[in-house]
């Protein structure tokens, strides 16, 4: 599906596109590739969904979406995937996966909320609640402080020499 | 501070930004303004940290794997913690969070061995023990960030 090529292009391109006339030229020089392979790698990978999305990749704090709320629920396992379905649809929700419990955290659900503060955010959980039926579940809301390091998912050279 | 232009960026290119030899012209023309127009109003919102960056998302362990992983650290230490594990190349984000588990951060590597080597090294290394939440679904449809942006 991926090959050592679109790894050696992904790596590259994962560090953002130059603003210039003929970005994936630019990418192309970098990985030593023509341009018309990098357009065509990169519309494969994005029908193959490898790419998710390609785009603007906005810095929420920035733009005044300060309060960020990861909140996590206690479901029952059989009903994960299609709560996690239903709360996906929020246009507010910009995560939704579900992780492993653990001894000391019971939690199998978790979703992102980003808002421009956090009543605006609870408010925006208690609509979610509300649709998808969670209100029995046990959950817990946990906002984000301070930020230590930030930075888009960026696969290091060594994660892609045989991953 | 945001022009009518640096907001139709920001809302309608999170998705299918153009994948062609000349996107910013593509994006002028469907807008109705120059490449020169589109170019500066990117470098802009770059130069103002407003995006991070133009580029691709990847769903999460399509390549290398990764984890999300949580820290309960006294309040006095972590600073000096999250500094530690920030070094990590292997670490991208790092957040303190308000609750006992304070500190949540997400480790990328290459496989599962290098997963658990850096789990292992930063547990050594702060002493403190790591809760590892791998991602086991994903149901999230990644149609970027509908920003409202009026009252700027």
């Amino acid at each position: 599906m991926i090959d050592s090529r679109d790894r050696q292009l992904l790596e590259h391109i994962q560090l953002g596109l130059p603003v210039c006339s003929r970005p994936y030229l630019e990418i192309g020089r970098l990985c030593d590739m023509p341009e018309t392979e990098v357009i065509e790698r990169l519309t494969r990978l994005k029908q193959q969904g490898l790419i998710k999305r390609m785009g603007v990749i906005v810095k929420h704090r920035q733009l005044g979406y300060r309060a960020n709320a990861m909140i996590v629920w206690n479901v029952p396992d059989n009903l994960v995937k299609q709560l996690g379905g239903h709360i996906s649809r929020f246009s507010f929700v910009t995560l939704c996966y579900q992780r492993p419990r653990q001894p000391e955290w019971p939690y199998n659900l978790y979703c992102m909320i980003h808002g421009k503060d956090k009543a605006t955010v609870l408010n925006q959980l208690e609509q979610i609640v509300e649709a998808c039926g969670l209100s029995s579940f046990d959950k817990e809301i946990l906002f984000s402080s301070r930020c230590f390091k930030q930075r888009g998912a960026l696969y290091q050279n060594t994660a892609l020499a045989d991953g | 501070m945001l022009s009518p232009l640096h907001k139709q960026l920001l809302n309608d290119y999170q998705q299918n930004f153009p994948i062609s030899a000349t996107p910013y012209q593509d994006i002028a023309d469907a807008l109705g303004v120059t490449e020169a127009d589109v170019l500066s109003a990117f470098s802009e919102l770059n130069d103002n940290n407003f995006i991070s960056r133009i580029g691709p998302v990847i769903p999460p362990n399509h390549i290398g794997v990764s984890a999300l992983v949580a820290i309960s650290v006294p309040e006095s230490q972590l600073q000096a913690v999250a500094d530690k594990i920030s070094a990590y190349p292997e670490v991208n984000h790092n957040y303190e969070r308000e609750h006992r588990f304070n500190l949540w951060f997400v480790v990328i590597a290459s496989d599962a061995e290098h997963l658990s080597a850096v789990i292992d090294s930063i547990e050594q290394e702060t002493s403190y023990k790591a809760m590892l939440l791998p991602m086991l679904d994903d149901f999230f449809i990644d149609l970027g960030f509908k920003l409202d942006l009026n009252n700027d």
